[in-house]
């Protein structure tokens, strides 16, 4: 029960910051505000269940903010000026993004480096990289890809679910399925619960580790694509500070930073979190959009604290 | 002779020098350095004045990573101490601070550096009361500093004029620039209470073990607070010299990146990432170094984003060449004797 705490408390925040929301602002309980989170914020939401299983080892990934923004010009540059196919620029985009993830894992797991440090570099590999493509915002024109942006199940209550909301929906069970259901999301988790007990007990620790940071860089270019699909554009610099929200939100939904307890659920609450505080900003008008930032901040420190004293007193027993 | 014995920034020495001549290859007159208008002008001048932010940066960073942490919100706290300065001098519209009278410079740059000390404060009490890990901790300050920055400006870039408060950023005094003053007085002082007093012994020990450290009867906890606030108070200053060099308050862009920047110029300089050893001067000639490519890159005009290629490049060369595990790895490859313990 102490355990689930964390999650309880990510649970219980967001209902109560959605109620407060919906009797403050006229029109916020609607059905088509509630889906609006799930297109608007899909692009975190992908990067966030990539991010999940680094944090649940204990890593730490700062490269996806700089991997989104470099995904999305990439695919913008491919198709307009290289005329490839947007399922073919997708899939080398995808591609390019597991092979820095891959990379990365590589030098966190064999060289035995601090993996702050290693996207670290990674995050001034990609940002440098998708500046050499383009300085400059690219709009993407293809038939397909206008089409696919404009695809969307239509919902009662003139809600709808965009591809966007689609693919977050589709890599969510993924990653749930993945961390609760296989032998990989078991090592994930033994990882980040001790290491070195992990490898004794003759876990796949190397492989699963590599495994990890990769599905992280894909999770990530995936993520670019979804922001390029949403406005229509690549542009290098954006997802500037990304990686803090990502955090935020993996944090916010119930997963300690110390790795070994979380879960890719949680993280999809705390997405919702961050979606609602931004949503309901907008919809008061009057406070500016630093207020976002210092709320995130006030939130991840509470949970933060939380954490700890659920760590205290799991050790106390 | 065993290499472990030369200071471990000597190879950073090496490339910087490299860089240099590289330079005076391609632009003849680069080591000039002339005397005009009562200050000395030069390429070595001008690499060194643009790298003063990151320098006062990597001093605090350094011994913060000698205990084993890692501060990422030195570029917010830059952002509000600028800010801070910035609205006790032009009282802007809508800003908090808008009712404060301070209006000697002595008070200014008080006020900035006391913020700093809060925020410091802040960042080495969660990490060494609560025992966030440091990444996290000072991660919570680097998402909110700006969203204060901004909280106090009012959102907009404060515009001010203070002459006095303007020489701290582009005036010089006898000669040179005065941020190299600024910066040399700082790496004096941080430089006296580390190797003057027991301090960075203490430091070292914290961070190459700290239970060990707290039987010795070293006092932790003090320790780590202590580096957290004077990395904070760096970051002030770096702050105001760079609102003072540009007349304004820039709360989203004031030292963005900047904490990355002096993390790479600490690990150039030859400070191992997983604490226990630190070098103050490693930590200079890597700013110096990381400065003087920045400048080479965009004096061949190469393009500004082969800067950040080049940083990642740097980064992953650094940590590697500073893992056990890959000199074991290349040791075994070129067949290079026994592996050292």
């Amino acid at each position: 029960m102490r355990q689930r705490l964390p999650i309880i408390a990510t649970v219980v925040v967001f209902l109560l910051l959605y109620v407060a929301a919906c009797f403050r602002f006229e029109g916020f309980g609607t059905l088509r505000v509630f889906f609006n989170f799930l297109s608007d914020n899909a692009f975190l939401g992908v990067i966030a269940v990539g991010l999940t299983f680094v944090i649940l080892t204990g890593g730490i990934d700062l490269s996806v903010g700089a991997m989104l923004g470099c995904a999305g010009i990439m695919v913008a540059d491919l198709i307009t000026k290289f005329h490839l196919h947007p399922g073919l620029a997708t899939l080398i985009v995808l591609g390019f993004g597991a092979l820095v993830g891959w990379t990365q894992g590589m030098l966190v797991e064999k060289f035995k480096l601090p993996s702050f440090l290693v996207t670290l570099g990674g995050l001034f590999f990609c940002r440098g990289f998708s500046l050499w493509i383009s300085r400059e915002s690219m709009q993407i024109d293809h038939p397909a890809f206008s089409e696919l942006s404009q695809f969307s199940i239509k919902l009662p209550a003139k809600a709808s679910l965009p591809v966007s909301a689609l693919v977050w929906l589709v890599i969510l069970a993924i990653g749930a399925y993945l961390a609760r259901q296989t032998r990989f999301g078991r090592t994930t988790y033994a990882i980040g619960g001790n290491e070195a007990s992990a490898r004794l007990m003759g876990l796949p620790v190397s492989k699963t580790k590599v495994l990890i940071y990769t599905f992280s860089g894909f999770c990530a270019a995936l993520g670019g694509l979804v922001f390029a699909l949403y406005t229509g554009s690549g542009n290098a610099v954006s997802g500037t500070g990304l990686e803090l929200d990502a955090i935020a939100a993996v944090v916010i939904g119930g997963t300690l930073l110390s790795g070994g307890y979380g879960s890719i659920l949680g993280s999809f609450i705390g997405v919702m979190i961050l979606g609602v505080i931004q949503t309901a900003i907008s919809f008061d008008g009057t406070l500016s959009s630093w207020w976002t930032k210092i709320f995130i901040g006030a939130l991840l420190l509470i949970f933060i604290l939380l954490q700890k004293l659920i760590e205290r007193s799991v050790r106390a027993n | 002779m065993n290499s472990r014995q030369l200071p471990p920034y000597l190879w950073t020495i090496a490339l910087l020098l490299a860089v240099f001549i590289f330079n005076a290859a391609f632009s003849p007159g680069f080591f000039t350095i002339e005397w005009r208008d009562g200050r000395l002008f030069g390429s070595l001048v001008d690499i060194v004045n643009r790298a003063v932010p990151v320098l006062l940066l990597s001093l605090g960073m350094t011994l913060v990573i000698a205990t084993k942490g890692v501060d990422l919100s030195v570029g917010a706290v830059m952002a509000i101490c600028g800010a801070v300065a910035a609205c006790l001098i032009a009282h802007p519209q809508g800003s908090l601070l808008k009712d404060f009278q301070v209006e000697s410079l002595a008070g200014i740059i008080a006020a900035a550096l006391l913020v700093a000390v809060v925020c410091g404060l802040f960042n080495g009490l969660l990490v060494a009361k609560i025992k966030v890990q440091p990444i996290v901790a000072t991660l919570l300050l680097m998402v909110t500093g700006r969203g204060i920055a901004q909280l106090l400006t009012n959102g907009q870039i404060v515009v001010f004029e203070h002459p006095e408060f303007q020489a701290l950023g582009s005036g010089s005094w006898f000669g040179l620039p005065s941020p190299i003053w600024i910066f040399m007085l700082s790496f004096v002082l941080i430089g006296l209470l580390v190797h003057g007093t027991a301090f960075g012994k203490l430091a070292a020990a914290t961070g190459s073990n700290e239970t060990a450290a707290r039987y010795a009867g070293v006092k932790v906890d003090s320790i780590k607070v202590w580096v957290y606030v004077i990395c904070a108070v760096c970051a002030g200053i770096a702050g105001l010299i760079g609102a003072a060099d540009i007349k304004a308050a820039d709360s989203n862009n004031a030292g963005l990146y900047l904490e990355l920047d002096a993390i790479l110029a600490v690990a150039v300089g030859g400070t191992a990432m997983a604490g226990g050893k630190f070098t103050l001067v490693g930590s200079v000639i890597g700013a110096i170094l990381m400065q003087a490519l920045t400048t080479t890159i965009l004096t061949r005009g190469v393009g500004a984003e082969t800067t950040s290629i080049l940083k990642a490049v740097v980064v992953v060369a650094v940590c590697l060449l500073q893992s056990p595990a890959f000199r074991e790895s290349y040791r075994r490859i070129l067949g290079l004797g026994r592996a050292q313990a």
